[in-house]
Formats: structure tokens, C-alpha cells, sequence
């Protein structure tokens, strides 16, 4: 078991470092943002100094061992554009993006567990065959265009939701918060609705095979022979088993959730980490660029870890498996 | 359908090959074979863009610019109708849908066979070699699929710029590693059957045992993986697009028209944005449709 946690501790932290290197790499391919920051009339000579100042003139190399220095140092450079540190930016909008993040969720997954349940209890049922052409459907939808028909419907034509970032926030525990006002709620519905459409489908998809696959188990119809009632055997004996595959889903979604934010955040102006990173892709700002990109690797290779560690505890094939490899 | 019923007059004896009864338990679900029509539909309206369309979107000298924003139905001066409007350049909607269709469709298939042919080789020899070779491909494997698509996609284009070829590369990186880990899953499986050892003990060659013996037979869950990946490559290259990052604006596909009409769409003007959508949408749908019922015939579990 430690020997197991010790392994893909250090895959992690292999992972880690080649990350570095491959972010470090392709944006340097993008080009100089030295150009973008300095404005037309600079000569030559300002330009040599603000390349000097920003620490471009080095060769690459050097730039990527004062790089993976500071990184070790918690230091990710200062934003080019903002000249705060980039780690302090992106951090400031973590908050926006979590709360984004978790509404959507939580709508995921209170409309998709038991719509999925209900699909995979009675799939030819027209209930269950609607719930199932509903998920295709949500699983079609591309998240950008789902975003714009909901601005065109509920903002422009109807008038009934705001479309355009936080509204009011209130400050707990130091963080602002949307959702606790009536004006940053209505803000947060067509945003959360949004980033929930793609999830939710997915997770009634998977609930509903997990539901099919699962009655079908000669556990089930043993403990429904053994007498207990249905009620009985759906909520305890199937729901456990089927929420294995939707857990392990969230874990991995973790990732859509971030990716897909991105494009939630750009159409609605929500000023989260991914619009930041939209933001600063278009004007070349290289320091928030690769801060983002390693925040936003670390925390998977942690989620991962930590899956994987739970996992091995939860099911021992698991550990067997890898150590036999 | 008219092949299977051809080859059953000549061939009467075989009663059910495995891909008849694929084939018929495809046509079981009714809205498997709608996903098939349409997307065959889609497929033809796309090769047949330039035929059909009533305008060249792209010939400057046809496009007037004072007929922009017009809403559908509306004539221009000279008597063209627009039954689905016009964009903010003036261009005939359906026109310019129609070429959309061809280039994203263009770019999902090429991406998609690419990646597809990457992701085979490598599973392959991962699961034919073992060892190190195959520590060296999933490790690969596992560190591009522990990142989310859209993100990866979006910070290679960062770097490379816009353009066709480059979007394409996006996707291939994005997607090789599925195909791979599939086909490696498939080939383990049928690797520790007897024919393949049989093979190797007729001293076939590697290649030889690889293609003719283990491919065929690992195949069905890549056809299953193909149909999802090919929609999610539609689907990512319209989000890139979308966002800036993909095709320039002289190549719109449907995630660029929707782009350009976003801004309209605050105003009302909704045609522009809301069609382009509409297709991709169905476009999709359909892919998924038909991958749903494959997935659930060639599903063990489910079996009857």
C-alpha cells in the first residue's frame, strides 16, 4: 500500500516536470510579447530595455531554469499586462470560477441521478425514452451555442436574466459570493445552466447504464428472491454499485468542468480564471498563460492521486493489478 | 441495406454473419436509423456545397454588403430571395451554412482518420509488445488523457496560430490517445486467444499477425469510440472556432458563423447565429444517435 502511494506520488511529480517543460516550450512558440506590450513609436533601444526588464534576452534554456526556480519558489512571474504577480491574479478569480463550477454541479447532479435512475428502472417506458432522447440531445449541444440561445431567449427576448458577469457579491469568509444576493443569483442561473447542460446528460447516461447493467445482476434478483422489497433493494444494494462509474465520472469531470467553464466564462463575461486565461492568450500576457496552465495541472494530478489512492483502498484488484504489472 | 439483401439471395446458406446481425440489430432502433439518413443527408449536402448553394459565399464580386443583417425571407435588389437571411457581411445564410457544413465536417473526418491511424499503430504495438514499449505508449497515454480536451486544444493553438492544417493537428493531439487506449484494451483481450498464438507459431511475421489477425478482431469498440470522437471533434473544432482560436475567417465553419453572429444577437438579429447552430447541432445529434445503438448491440452485457 505505501509502496503503491509512493509510486504515483513520484509518476506525479515526473508528470509534473514534463508538464513544465512542454508549457514552457509551446508558448514560447507564440511568439514575442514583446511587440504586443510596447507601444508603436518605442525604438529600438526601449525595446531592448523592456526585453532586459521582462528577462526575453536570455536564451531559452536560462529562461526555463529561472522558470522552473521561481516555480519551485511558489513564483510564477508577474502578469506583463497588470505587473501584479500572475499566481495573485488568477487566484483572485478562483472564487468566481469555484462557485460557477459547483452550481453547475449540483444541478448535474440533482436532475441527472434521478432521471438516469428512473430511465434505467423502465427504458421503454416513454418517460424513460424521453429522459434518454433529452440526454442525447444535451449531450449534443455544444456548450457555446446552448449559452447563446439561453442569452437570446431569457436576456434579449424575454428580459427575464441578466447575461453579463457577477452582479452583486456579498464577502463571506473573505470571498465574494454571488449567489447569496437576489441580483448575483439571477446572474449565476443562465451561466450555471449552461455549464450544467453537458453533465447533466452525461451523468443520466451513465446512471441509466449503470441501472441497466446493474438489475441484471445475479445479486439483485437474489435479494429481491430473498424477499426484501423493492424500495429496499433499489436505493441499497443497486444504487451502490451503480455510483461507481458516476463517482469515478465526477473525479474525471473535474477537467470538463475547468475546460468547459472557459467557454461558459467567455460568452457571459464571468469573470473567472478561465475568461482570464482567454483574456491573456489574446494579448500574449505569458506569465498568467503558464501560471494558469500549472495550477490547473497540479490540481488534476492531485484529484488523480487522490482517486486513484481511494481507489486502491475501496477495491483491492485495484492494488494487485498495478503491482503484478 | 440493398447489399444485405443481395448477397442473401446469392449466398443462401449462412444464415446470420456477424456483421448481418449487427446490421439488423442496428435497424432496430428507429432512431439509430434517423441519426444514419441524416447524417447521410448531411454528408451529401456538404460534398455537394458547391452545386447547390444558391450564391458563392466567398466570390466578393456576388456578395453585396448592402444586403447585410437582412432577416430571412427578405429579397435583395435583384430579386434573390434569402430564405434564411443574411450575415453581417451580406452573404446568403444558407449559402454560407453549406460550406460551413463542408469545412467542419472536412476537418472532423481528416482529424479523425489521422488520429485514428496514430492511436492503432501505437495500441497495437502497446498491447502486441508489451514491456517496456507499452509502459513507454500508455504512460504517454495516461498523462494527455489526465488533461481535459477543449484546454489542451485551445493551448496548442495558442501556440501554433489559426488555420485548417493547424486545427487539425489540435484534434489529432487531442484525440490519438482514446483510439489508442481502446485499441490497446481490444488487442490485450484477443491477444491471449489461441488463434494468435497459433499464428505466431507459424513463425507469421509481426505486421502480418498485427493487421491480418488482431486488428479485424479488435475492431468493433473502435467503431463504437470512432462514431463519439468524430462528433466530439465537430464539436471541439466549432468551440475553438468559436472562441477565436481555430479556423481564419476566410474558411468559416459553423462554429465561426456562430461566432460572427453573436454579437447581432444581442440586438435580435438571431438568424445569424441561431442556423449555423441548428445544423451542427442536428449534425451531432445524428453521430451520436447512431453511435448510441451501436454501442448498445455491441455491448455484452446487454445481450439477450
Amino acid at each position: 500500500m505505501t509502496v503503491f502511494v509512493i509510486r504515483r506520488m513520484l509518476q506525479s511529480i515526473l508528470v509534473v516536470f514534463a508538464v513544465t517543460i512542454i508549457v514552457f516550450l509551446s508558448i514560447n512558440v507564440i511568439g514575442n510579447p514583446v511587440d504586443i506590450l510596447i507601444d508603436a513609436e518605442c525604438d529600438q533601444a526601449c525595446r531592448t530595455r523592456a526585453m532586459l526588464t521582462l528577462g526575453l534576452d536570455l536564451p531559452l534554456h536560462e529562461q526555463y531554469l529561472t522558470f522552473l526556480w521561481n516555480l519551485l519558489h511558489g513564483n510564477l512571474g508577474d502578469s506583463f499586462l497588470n505587473k501584479i504577480p500572475a499566481v495573485d491574479l488568477i487566484l483572485a478569480r478562483l472564487p468566481a470560477s469555484i462557485e460557477l463550477a459547483f452550481s453547475a454541479l449540483a444541478i448535474a447532479l440533482l436532475v441527472g441521478v434521478p432521471c438516469g435512475m428512473w430511465a434505467g428502472l423502465k427504458p421503454n417506458s416513454i418517460s424513460g425514452r424521453l429522459v434518454m432522447g433529452g440526454s442525447i440531445v444535451g449531450f449534443s449541444l455544444p456548450t457555446f451555442w446552448s449559452g447563446l440561445v439561453l442569452i437570446f431567449v431569457f436576456a434579449v427576448q424575454l428580459d427575464w436574466l441578466p447575461s453579463m458577469g457577477r452582479g452583486e457579491t456579498v464577502t463571506v469568509f473573505g470571498t465574494r459570493f454571488s449567489i447569496f444576493t437576489l441580483d448575483g443569483l439571477s446572474h449565476l442561473v443562465l451561466p450555471a445552466v449552461t455549464l450544467a447542460l453537458f453533465h447533466t446528460a452525461l451523468i443520466m447516461r451513465l446512471t441509466r447504464a449503470g441501472m441497466r447493467e446493474t438489475i441484471l445482476q445475479d445479486y439483485v434478483k437474489f435479494a429481491h428472491a430473498k424477499g426484501l422489497s423493492a424500495k429496499r433493494v433499489l436505493f441499497v444494494h443497486v444504487l451502490r454499485n451503480m455510483m461507481i462509474p458516476v463517482v469515478t465520472m465526477l473525479g474525471l469531470e473535474f477537467g470538463g468542468l475547468v475546460a468547459f467553464g472557459i467557454v461558459t466564462e467567455t460568452i457571459f463575461a464571468w469573470p473567472g480564471m478561465g475568461k482570464l486565461l482567454i483574456d491573456s492568450i489574446g494579448v500574449l500576457d505569458r506569465p498568467v498563460i503558464v501560471a494558469y496552465v500549472m495550477l490547473i495541472v497540479v490540481m488534476f494530478i492531485i484529484i488523480n492521486l487522490v482517486v486513484d489512492i481511494l481507489y486502491s483502498v475501496l477495491d483491492p484488484r485495484v492494488r494487485l493489478q498495478s503491482a503484478g504489472r | 441495406m440493398s447489399t444485405v439483401i443481395e448477397t442473401a439471395v446469392v449466398k443462401p446458406a449462412p444464415v446470420s454473419t456477424p456483421f448481418r446481425q449487427f446490421v439488423s440489430r442496428f435497424a432496430e432502433s428507429r432512431a439509430a436509423l434517423a441519426g444514419l439518413v441524416i447524417f447521410v443527408t448531411i454528408l451529401i449536402l456538404a460534398i455537394a456545397a458547391p452545386l447547390i448553394a444558391p450564391t458563392d459565399p466567398y466570390d466578393l464580386t456576388k456578395v453585396d454588403i448592402i444586403d447585410n443583417r437582412l432577416p430571412p425571407g427578405s429579397q435583395s435588389l435583384d430579386g434573390t430571395t434569402y430564405w434564411l437571411g443574411t450575415d453581417g457581411l451580406g452573404r446568403d445564410m444558407v449559402s454560407a451554412m453549406l460550406y460551413g457544413i463542408r469545412i467542419s465536417l472536412f476537418v472532423a473526418v481528416s482529424s479523425g482518420v489521422v488520429a485514428l491511424l496514430i492511436g492503432m499503430v501505437l495500441g497495437l504495438s502497446a498491447a502486441y509488445f508489451g514491456g517496456i514499449v507499452d509502459t513507454l505508449i500508455m504512460r504517454l497515454v495516461d498523462l494527455k488523457l489526465g488533461f481535459p480536451s477543449v484546454l489542451l486544444a485551445l493551448l496548442l493553438l495558442a501556440a501554433l496560430g489559426k488555420g485548417v492544417d493547424k486545427i487539425i493537428i489540435a484534434i489529432v493531439v487531442v484525440q490519438w490517445a482514446t483510439y489508442a487506449r481502446v485499441v490497446r484494451a481490444g488487442a490485450l483481450v484477443e491477444r491471449s486467444k489461441e488463434y494468435v498464438d497459433a499464428a505466431q507459431g507459424l513463425a507469421l511475421g509481426h505486421m502480418r499477425v498485427l493487421f491480418r489477425h488482431l486488428l479485424p478482431n479488435a475492431l468493433p469498440p473502435l467503431i463504437v469510440v470512432g462514431t463519439v470522437q468524430i462528433a466530439n471533434a465537430i464539436a471541439l473544432e466549432s468551440t475553438l472556432s468559436f472562441l477565436g482560436l481555430g479556423l481564419p475567417p476566410t474558411e468559416p465553419s459553423l462554429g465561426l458563423l456562430i461566432a460572427n453572429g453573436f454579437d447581432y444577437m444581442l440586438s435580435g438579429k438571431y438568424w445569424i447565429s441561431i442556423y449555423p447552430g441548428i445544423v451542427l447541432l442536428v449534425t451531432i445529434l445524428s453521430i451520436n444517435l447512431m453511435g448510441d445503438q451501436v454501442r448498445d448491440v455491441l455491448n455484452p452485457r446487454l445481450q439477450k
